[in-house]
């Protein structure tokens, strides 16, 4: 307009919009591209994580059958913040079957950070557990008037068999450590505890898998995020193949009932383990859900320790069983050879007592067939004193460790750390500093430790090692490590011994006569060519432990067994029939002695044995 | 003689505007539908959801602009003053028609459509100022000259404000003071606008916070300290000595100085200080402007006794005039509460889905904030996080510079003008856009407080659609029509 004296106000006026605009634009800068925190925040409003959980890994034995499987389970879990005011409690009481003093309680349980490390409202927590698919029916049918209500679907442990509970294992909740070291887990996951759950964890759980849903403000599902682009399955656990025999194992338990003791069973040239048994032991099946921890509790307080393997846990003195392995290192370390003589008095010998009758004097294969304990003293003592003791008994000493390694190299008094069994004790072979403490260096000779020449003494060992033992000698000079996965060979941890090969054709050849003559021939079966060692074991808890290890057949083993009942008196008369039918089973799948295998079987020598 | 006058129009009309105004509600609808889209939505044109309405909502006001281009021009001058009369009425009577919408009284049920005439109060408005203001024989000279429109736009905002409760709306009246600053109302109007608004923000934000030395409060000496220095700011500009000024602040400075040093004894109050610092230049400018007649110092002496009044005034305006709501929201936007549940969850959703846009958006429909319904009045007065969140910053500011290109289309457009009527009414179209914009965007950016007033074209709303496709297609013809005035 003409005469506008005002005309530059137009410039006021647009830098006003100008600036406003800038401003703003400014703040969307900020908002948008700055500040990152709000991305994280609108996906913790919309979107819902999704767990799926993976079914875990099968069990089989070693012929292909179905040992321990999944059965469904279910989980409640709440989200308190999508839980609105009009949430109706006393509804949900009523679909759950539970009282709402209960739903409190668990409320304030979830709430209290110090029990439950890991509340938030914003995310599910559980709420029950464990539930069979008729509990939670009801709610499913009215989970829509329920936000932040989600039925998670789980698995449970199940088993076909009541059996091998110790080498399976159980599976429990996480706790807290696991959740730290492995970010796998999360609160309420399961994994494997003991055995070979837990060896194989990795490989039986699986990958969880996750679905990323959409919620809306009201907590309403609206279907996967981005098409399930972000989704992923879960990837099931992977089978384990076990090299169990479950009928072995099953008879191997059945002969337990009643007794405290354990019956291990190797195949000799491949270290796989046919047999575990340790009793009492329990039922797997009352390990696993809602009645887990109450049963745990109840078999952690059983005074017969139903939860330690005693296979692998439980450490004995080997006794007479020791003397094959003695002959072994005597022979090879030149203390005696085949044909050595000692003479024999019977109980009336010193200083150590003869148990047997037999004529005198013995050569090494009648030694062992009548499990003779003075020619293994004799044996023992030339073998330290080969050299004399020397100055300050280093000769003697030296001699000792030799002995030591030698006796270690069969697995004795360790424990077998390339294996898979997790539970191990590792016994122990006395060393020298353990006698110099008691006796002072030069305080202790051969006759000091003559119990050792007859397993006994300070010399404790595992049924596991005894078994390996057994499968040793049965292989002639290597071992490989016993374990129970059937597709790892472990033909690589093969441990070969530094004995010649002669020296186990002998000892063989003494084990043989024990089963034919000597304190086994009650319980051999012609046909299967057995070998073996009986052994009483004296001890401090009471009556002696029967110890058996053997292996057949002779020519060819198969098998290796050993068996320890604790406290039941003579080898030959509990642990030796014992392994006797567990070879005649595993060889020709049956026991034709029916009614040993029933007397055995229904006798009790441990009355405070429970079955559970 | 009508076929060449039509022929005209289209010719004479201004296609830019049209244009931008397309864009703007074209990329409105789209985002409606985004924001009102749910996962088993069929169709952007599915009429019982939003975007389907809005479509209809378009269509109508396609329909309007045609029918507008197609009046003549005269008919806006002619009925303003009958329009406006008519208008008061129907506000005064909306309260009584209404019912009760969120405690808004402002929605009239006409059958299956709900209207609210305030949207339609501000075109009429305008028109009415414009035919005052744009008389031959109207100056703007003094005060007195604009107690009529101040009147014009008073009536309506304060019926819209105390009868329907909508604050927001009745709020918009306030962008007329930029046309009657174009037209020759002083600048410090303006100023004293905003000197308002940051004393009331210092006074309520500072007000309770104690001063780490003596007695008093950070607000208030904050406060007086800023009316000191504009003091002394307008004694040197009207008595044109600079040494006066120096004289001035090093007094002041001494002042408060020597306060300090006394405060290591005593405790001093230094808010009653500072109010005295300003009371006694007020006295000084009294002098001065009597003695040496610039009366001008007389106002500023005025305003200053205003403001130590109003900050006054202002804890008690806080705390008593204002709603709870209010004083929530504003609460919430100056930091002093928390309330992410309450108060300021629509401020804290909406911050969470513009931010979550990132630089280039989550893309169109695939907002999770918007889509599943995080921010309330998401497609109305929040529609604008559906752009942060969908288009991300890019699409945005691209939004905001259609939005400045726009307004400043309109400024342009009332340069041109010779008639003073069309440009007033051109300035006060432009400047209801740039208030609608500045409120709007600064509520959803968390700059302003919660105030519920659309964002032109964008938010749903049929009420909000046709009431500035009249503001904006009347100023089309208007502007159209400057060629014929000509001849």
């Amino acid at each position: 307009m003409i005469n506008d004296q005002y005309y530059r106000r137009r410039y006021v006026i647009s830098g006003i919009a100008i600036v406003i605009v800038c401003m703003y634009i400014v703040r969307l800068f900020y908002l948008q591209v700055i500040d990152k925190s709000t991305a994280g925040q609108a996906d913790s409003n919309a979107l819902v994580k999704q767990t799926i959980y993976p079914s875990r890994g099968l069990i089989y034995d070693r012929n292909g059958e179905l040992l321990v499987f999944n059965q469904p389970i279910y989980e409640i879990t709440l989200t308190m913040r999508d839980m609105g005011k009009e949430w109706d409690t006393i509804a949900f009481c009523r679909c759950l079957n539970i009282q709402r003093k209960e739903f409190d309680e668990r409320i304030q349980e979830i709430k209290d950070k110090r029990k439950n490390r890991g509340y938030s409202r914003w995310t599910p927590q559980v709420f029950m557990n464990q539930l069979k698919k008729e509990d939670i029916a009801t709610l499913q049918e009215s989970l829509f008037q329920f936000p932040g209500v989600q039925i998670q679907k789980r698995t449970l442990r199940d088993y076909t068999y009541k059996a091998a509970a110790h080498v399976l294992g159980s599976v429990g909740e996480v706790n807290q450590n696991d959740i730290d070291r492995d970010d796998y887990y999360a609160r309420g996951d399961y994994s494997g505890r003991d055995g070979l759950e837990r060896t194989y964890e990795k490989q039986l759980r699986g990958d969880k898998g996750v679905e990323v849903l959409m919620r809306d403000s009201k907590g309403r599902m609206q279907g996967s995020y981005q098409n399930g682009e972000l989704d992923r399955t879960a990837k099931a656990g992977t089978d384990l193949y076990t090299t169990l025999d479950i009928r072995l194992q099953l008879l191997a338990e059945e002969l337990l009932c009643g007794k405290i003791g354990s019956a291990v069973a190797i195949e000799p040239h491949t270290g796989e383990i046919l047999a575990l048994a340790s009793n009492p032991g329990w039922n797997p099946k009352v390990l696993v859900g809602k009645e887990r921890s109450k049963n745990y509790i109840a078999l952690l307080q059983d005074k017969s320790k139903p939860l330690m393997n005693r296979a692998t846990q439980a450490t004995y003195s080997p006794g007479s069983t020791f003397k094959t392995i003695q002959s072994l290192v005597c022979l090879e370390q030149g203390a005696i050879t085949p044909n050595t003589l000692y003479p024999c008095s019977g109980p009336g010998s010193s200083p150590i007592k003869c148990t047997h009758h037999h004529g005198s004097p013995v050569a090494l294969d009648r030694a062992i067939e009548q499990s003779c304990n003075p020619y293994f003293w004799c044996a023992f003592r030339d073998l330290l004193q080969k050299d004399g003791y020397g100055k300050d008994n280093e000769a003697f000493r030296h001699r000792y460790a030799l002995w030591r390694e030698a006796v270690m190299s069969f697995g004795m008094g360790q424990k077998f750390t390339d294996s898979d069994i997790g539970e191990q004790s590792s016994g122990s072979i006395p060393s020298i500093n353990l006698y110099d403490k008691y006796y002072g260096k030069t305080g202790w000779k051969a006759i000091t430790i003559r119990s050792l020449s007859i397993g006994q003494g300070e010399i404790l060992v595992t049924p596991l090692q005894l078994a390996n033992q057994a499968a040793t000698i049965a292989n002639e000079g290597y071992y490989i490590s016993p374990h129970l996965n059937k597709n790892d060979s472990m033909r690589i941890h093969r441990h070969n011994l530094d004995i010649a090969k002669r020296h186990f054709e002998v000892v063989k050849e003494g084990m043989g006569r024990v089963m034919i003559y000597g304190t086994g021939r009650h319980f051999a079966v012609d046909s299967l060519h057995m070998a073996g060692k009986t052994g009483t074991v004296q001890n401090p808890h009471g009556r002696d432990h029967a110890i058996f290890i053997g292996f057949a057949p002779l020519e060819d083993p198969q098998i290796a067994v050993a068996v320890v009942v604790e406290n039941a008196g003579f080898g030959a008369t509990w642990a030796c029939p014992i392994a006797s039918m567990m070879i005649e089973q595993y060889l020709t799948g049956e026991v034709k002695r029916k009614d040993l295998r029933k007397r055995i079987g229904e006798s009790v020598l441990n009355e405070s044995v429970k079955k559970w | 003689m009508r076929a060449s006058r039509s022929g005209n129009i289209w010719q004479n009309v201004d296609w830019i505007t049209i244009g931008l105004f397309l864009v703007l509600v074209f990329f409105g609808w789209l985002n409606i539908y985004g924001a009102s889209y749910t996962f088993d939505q069929t169709s952007i044109f599915d009429f019982s959801n939003r975007a389907g309405k809005q479509f209809v909502w378009i269509i109508g006001s396609l329909v309007l602009g045609t029918v507008l281009l197609l009046i003549d021009y005269k008919t806006y001058d002619v009925l303003a003053y009958i329009a406006y009369g008519a208008m008061i009425l129907l506000l005064l009577a909306t309260p009584f028609l209404a019912h009760d919408i969120k405690g808004s009284l402002s929605w009239i049920s006409l059958g299956p459509i709900n209207l609210q005439p305030a949207e339609f109060a501000k075109c009429i408005v305008a028109l009415a100022v414009a035919k005052y203001m744009g008389r031959y024989e109207y100056k703007l000279r003094t005060w007195r000259d604009l107690i009529v429109p101040f009147a014009l736009i008073g009536v309506p905002a304060l019926i819209i404000m105390v009868l329907q409760k909508e604050t927001g709306s009745a709020l918009v009246f306030a962008a007329f003071m930029l046309v009657f600053y174009r037209q020759g109302m002083s600048g410090y109007v303006l100023w004293t606008g905003v000197a308002a608004v940051a004393l009331f923000i210092i006074s309520i934000r500072w007000g309770a916070v104690a001063l780490p030395l003596g007695t008093g409060s950070v607000g208030i000496l904050t406060c007086m300290l800023l009316l000191t220095a504009v003091e002394i700011f307008f004694i040197c500009k009207e008595h044109r000595m600079r040494w006066q000024a120096l004289i001035l602040s090093g007094s002041v400075a001494l002042i408060y100085g020597i306060c300090l040093l006394i405060n290591i004894w005593i405790r001093m109050p230094f808010d009653w200080i500072s109010m005295g610092i300003v009371g006694a230049l007020v006295l000084y400018m009294v002098f001065v402007s009597i003695y040496w007649r610039k009366y001008a110092l007389l106002l500023v002496a005025v305003f200053s006794l205003g403001c130590i009044g109003y900050t006054q005034a202002c804890d008690f305006v806080f705390t008593r005039v204002l709603q709870p709501h209010q004083r929530i929201r504003i609460e919430v936007l100056l930091g002093m509460k928390e309330d992410p549940a309450g108060a300021g969850y629509n401020v804290n959703q909406a911050r969470i889905a513009i931010g979550s846009g990132r630089f280039l958006g989550k893309g169109y429909l695939k907002g999770t904030q918007t889509k599943l319904q995080f921010v309330p009045e998401q497609d109305t007065d929040f529609i604008f996080c559906t752009v942060g969140e969908e288009w991300g910053f890019v699409g945005s500011i691209g939004v905001l510079l259609v939005y400045l290109f726009f307004i400043l289309r309109l400024i342009e457009i009332a340069e041109r003008q010779r008639n003073s009527f069309t440009q007033i009414y051109a300035y006060s179209v432009a400047s209801i856009f740039l208030f609608h914009l500045m409120i709007n965007i600064g509520m959803v950016l968390g700059l302003l407080p919660v105030i519920g007033i659309p964002l032109p074209f964008f938010s749903y709303g049929g009420s909000s659609l046709w009431g500035f496709t009249l503001l904006l297609f009347i100023l089309l013809r208007l502007d159209a029509a400057r060629m014929e005035q000509l001849r």
